[in-house]
């Protein structure tokens, strides 16, 4: 019965964000991508999509960094065109995407205050979707208890600092443990809010939600070996959710290098195909010829899902598939952009093509 | 433990409403049952009570007002997904303002049958009051009317349901558009039974006026 009365907040927004999606590369164009020669031949090849009116005035010699920033441009123009046409209950959920990039924001403040940045540089480095209105007053405070106190608990993301105030001090170690606790904060609540919001939106997110939930245990898990965290802090850092909650989780808890994790991982059917031929020492990026990471599978996979959300419609999934698709794409042209400009060719078919 | 635990005070204030008619309800047709006046209850009496010309302008009311919301649920729900779609890709625009007349065909048959219907009501200048032929009347106007606004409320939907989606396949891939524009002819085809059941029920009511 969803569908008589979407329409009516959300119908519009639904055309303009399919339209969006309509816009997204395509792989014979990712082919014609990866045969240019310099930055200039992949700045003319860019002028037929949606980049180019921000690509236009950059000036001839331009770096990846600036195709990144300017990329990232074009998407949050596009997003914050949504959010400014929104209203209740879309614009909550529209909101909700958001709060994973203040997190990323607030942690940023953070390291740059405490290594003494220059604040402006600070806020310049901030993702523009994740700004919220006080976020420059938090590079004054110097304990977690201070910035709770003063900045954040108006914002957005109070809720999610509760099972942070423990941290004593900010040092090194406990920035990420506040990062990914605040982040497993998010996802359990993000995934609450969506099984609130109905079929068939419920049942699109809970599948994209869980997927995230599953790569991050994977990574944190991964990324804490040979590092002092204790293997319960590393089990309190999981969320609550996905397919490996709770069995796996508690075994990849204690394991200790990546062919315990490859073992765990291939208990679920839905991951043992991800895991053919992927290198175990590798991060990003790969090694040897074309294969791609168990970062890059995981997004693959992530892409496949957020395809699948756009069969469907009346749903509130498609704005979070089309940011992600969007951001996937980003992260494939700056690769071909670096591969391109490093003139080491051999790497470049390694992105994830979405269509 | 009958106890009701009540969330809030407006559901405890339902509940309460609830249990006050019903107790109400119940001590009325104990009273009526119990003391030998059981034949009060007279549903039939009160139907026939009722004057054949609130049956009939019931069931225009309902014929045209129904159709009517059908109409617009349709156009606001393909409308909508019309525009989103054509800002980015405007060629759609014209096509698919087929889905909105399809919907918008569906209140045209709701006045129609009003203006059929209504043209059934005359005075009634008889001093014994109705005919048997006017309660007739009365009634096929009414279901009549009924039959005709709920299945052009419901072809309204169904219509702008499939128009949304029209749309959308449209201005993804233009092949996509004749296919589903099939679906929606057999959807607008609901409204049109509905039309037909509608002049069946009534064909045989005559005007109304009183006996004669």
């Amino acid at each position: 019965m969803n569908e008589i009365y979407f329409n009516a907040d959300a119908g519009y927004l639904e055309g303009i964000v399919r339209g969006y999606r309509d816009g997204l590369i395509t792989a014979p164009q990712y082919l014609n991508l990866t045969q240019c020669e310099t930055m200039d031949d992949l700045k003319l090849q860019l002028a037929t999509t949606d980049y180019a009116s921000f690509l236009q005035n950059e000036p001839s010699p331009m770096s990846t960094s600036t195709l990144s920033a300017r990329c990232t441009d074009a998407l949050v123009a596009e997003f914050q065109y949504l959010q400014q046409n929104a209203a209740e209950p879309i614009s909550k959920f529209l909101d909700y995407i958001t709060y994973g990039y203040m997190i990323d924001n607030v942690v940023l403040l953070i390291t740059g205050t405490l290594h003494e940045r220059d604040t402006h540089d600070l806020l310049e480095k901030c993702h523009p979707l994740g700004f919220f209105d006080t976020m420059p007053a938090l590079c004054v405070a110097t304990t977690v208890q201070d910035l709770y106190s003063t900045v954040l608990v108006d914002s957005p993301l109070a809720g999610y600092f509760r099972e942070c105030l423990s941290a004593e001090d900010l040092n090194e170690l406990n920035i990420e443990i506040i990062r990914n606790t605040l982040h497993k904060a998010y996802l359990e609540d993000f995934y609450a809010y969506c099984q609130n919001l109905g079929e068939p939106t419920a049942s699109i997110m809970a599948d994209i939600i869980r997927l995230e939930a599953d790569r991050r245990t994977v990574n944190i898990t991964i990324n804490s070996f040979g590092t002092e965290l204790s293997k319960d802090d590393r089990a309190k850092l999981y969320p609550r959710l996905g397919n490996m909650y709770p069995e796996a989780q508690t075994r990849l808890a204690r394991v200790d290098d990546m062919d315990q994790v490859k073992a765990i991982l291939e208990q679920y059917g839905e991951y043992k195909a991800m895991l053919l031929g992927v290198s175990l020492n590798s991060t990003s990026g790969s090694s040897g010829g074309n294969e791609l990471s168990l970062e890059d599978r995981f997004f693959s996979k992530e892409v496949q899902l957020n395809k699948d959300s756009f069969e469907q419609q009346f749903h509130y999934g498609v704005f979070y598939s089309w940011l992600r698709l969007k951001e996937q794409e980003i992260r494939n042209i700056v690769w071909i952009a670096e591969c391109i400009s490093q003139q080491q060719k051999d790497k470049i078919n390694n992105y994830t093509s979405i269509y | 433990m009958g106890a009701v635990y009540s969330y809030s005070y407006s559901s405890y204030a339902r509940n309460l409403l609830g249990a006050t008619i019903a107790s109400l309800a119940v001590w009325a047709g104990l009273y009526l049952l119990l003391t030998g006046r059981g034949e009060r209850f007279n549903v039939g009496g009160y139907l026939l009570r009722i004057s054949p010309y609130m049956w009939a302008l019931y069931g225009i009311s309902f014929c045209i007002g129904l159709s009517v919301v059908g109409a617009a649920w349709g156009i606001f729900i393909a409308g909508s997904s019309i525009l989103g779609g054509a800002v980015r890709t405007p060629r759609i625009a014209t096509k698919n303002l087929i889905s909105i007349i399809f919907c918008e065909v569906v209140a045209i048959y709701g006045v129609i049958m009003a203006i059929v219907f209504s043209a059934k009501i005359q005075a009634v200048n008889s001093s014994s009051g109705f005919s048997r032929s006017d309660y007739y009347t009365g009634f096929s106007l009414f279901w009549g009317g009924l039959a005709v606004g709920l299945s052009n409320l419901i072809c309204g939907l169904a219509v702008g349901i499939t128009g949304s989606n029209a749309a959308v396949a449209d201005a993804h891939d233009q092949q996509l558009f004749v296919k589903i524009l099939v679906i929606e002819i057999f959807g607008s085809v609901i409204g049109l039974f509905g039309l037909i059941v509608g002049l069946l029920v009534t064909g045989k009511a005559e005007d109304f006026a009183g006996v004669i």
